[in-house]
């Protein structure tokens, strides 16, 4: 009983930093291409939301 | 795993999104219309004597431009939303609860590390205004919100003064160090306007922030409603 107990928890855990890294890559990735890529046609389509959303912009 | 926290976090960035994106154009958008018409020089402050109104017309509702606008906000706060909800399942797992009302703390956390932290020194700008490297810029800032993010962390989940502390220096030092800051000033636009664009876009900022850890803990809760809950 405990060791199939400690067995869940640790499958769990290790799914949880597998699922927070790959979160935090697919945001980063987002947060990246739609806030800070530089190419013209993407600065000028989120221009608005880059200045309103405090992210340095020209 | 991963299907709960990627559900959870498409449903609360798009929520909270789409309220950030109304709030934008309401408030912060016609503050940055303004400052164009400067921007542009169809308006000269810095003239020999200004005699310039302080209240313009600056146009109202642009579909193409404000739906763009709706649309990046939308995905920006989707981008936050999948790291909240990541860090959610890791610490539900680690047992700690995760609701809506927690949530609001969380988004909390969220704003300070990545709206505030880096408005401390290079707060929201208006187009037109002068500013160094961009390139230099977009390093700071992903520096700062990193070094703050963690920071928050620490201060919520750390148990010993040795993470406080540590939490303490990472908030202080992107701004000891300090942001890229211009050679010069030479922007064409009225403080006034400079003043009131970081204030709204901070304050919008805060609700859209608050908003979208109310909704990732509603959200997160709701997915695992039913899965076993760790002690």
């Amino acid at each position: 009983m405990n060791a199939t107990a400690t067995q869940t928890s640790q499958t769990a855990s290790g799914s949880a930093i597998g699922a927070f890294i790959a979160a935090l890559l697919i945001g980063g990735a987002i947060i990246f291409v739609t806030g800070h890529v530089q190419a013209e046609t993407l600065h000028d389509a989120a221009h608005d939301v880059r200045h309103a959303t405090g992210f340095p912009c020209h | 795993m991963y299907g709960k926290v990627f559900t959870g976090a498409l449903f609360a960035g798009f929520a909270a999104g789409l309220i950030a994106a109304a709030l934008q154009l309401y408030f912060v958008q016609p503050v940055l219309l303004h400052a164009e018409l400067y921007e542009g020089g169809d308006l000269i402050h810095f003239g020999s004597e200004s005699t310039v109104p302080a209240h313009q017309d600056v146009g109202g509702i642009d579909l193409m431009r404000d739906g763009l606008s709706v649309l990046f906000t939308v995905l920006v706060y989707t981008g936050y939303a999948f790291i909240m909800v990541g860090a959610m399942a890791l610490a539900s797992e680690r047992g700690h609860s995760v609701d809506a009302r927690r949530g609001i703390l969380w988004g909390l956390g969220g704003f300070v590390a990545v709206h505030f932290a880096p408005a401390f020194s290079l707060p929201p700008e208006l187009p037109g205004v002068a500013a160094a490297d961009v390139v230099a810029r977009q390093i700071w800032w992903f520096g700062t919100v990193a070094a703050s993010a963690i920071a928050v962390a620490l201060i919520a989940f750390g148990r010993n003064w040795a993470a406080w502390g540590a939490a303490v220096v990472l908030l202080l030092a992107p701004h000891v160090i300090g942001a890229p800051q211009p050679e010069v000033f030479t922007g064409p636009v009225p403080p006034e306007l400079g003043g009131e664009f970081a204030g709204r876009a901070l304050g919008v900022g805060l609700a859209a922030w608050v908003t979208l850890g109310c909704f990732a803990g509603f959200f997160w809760q709701r997915e695992t409603q039913g899965a076993p809950q760790p002690a």
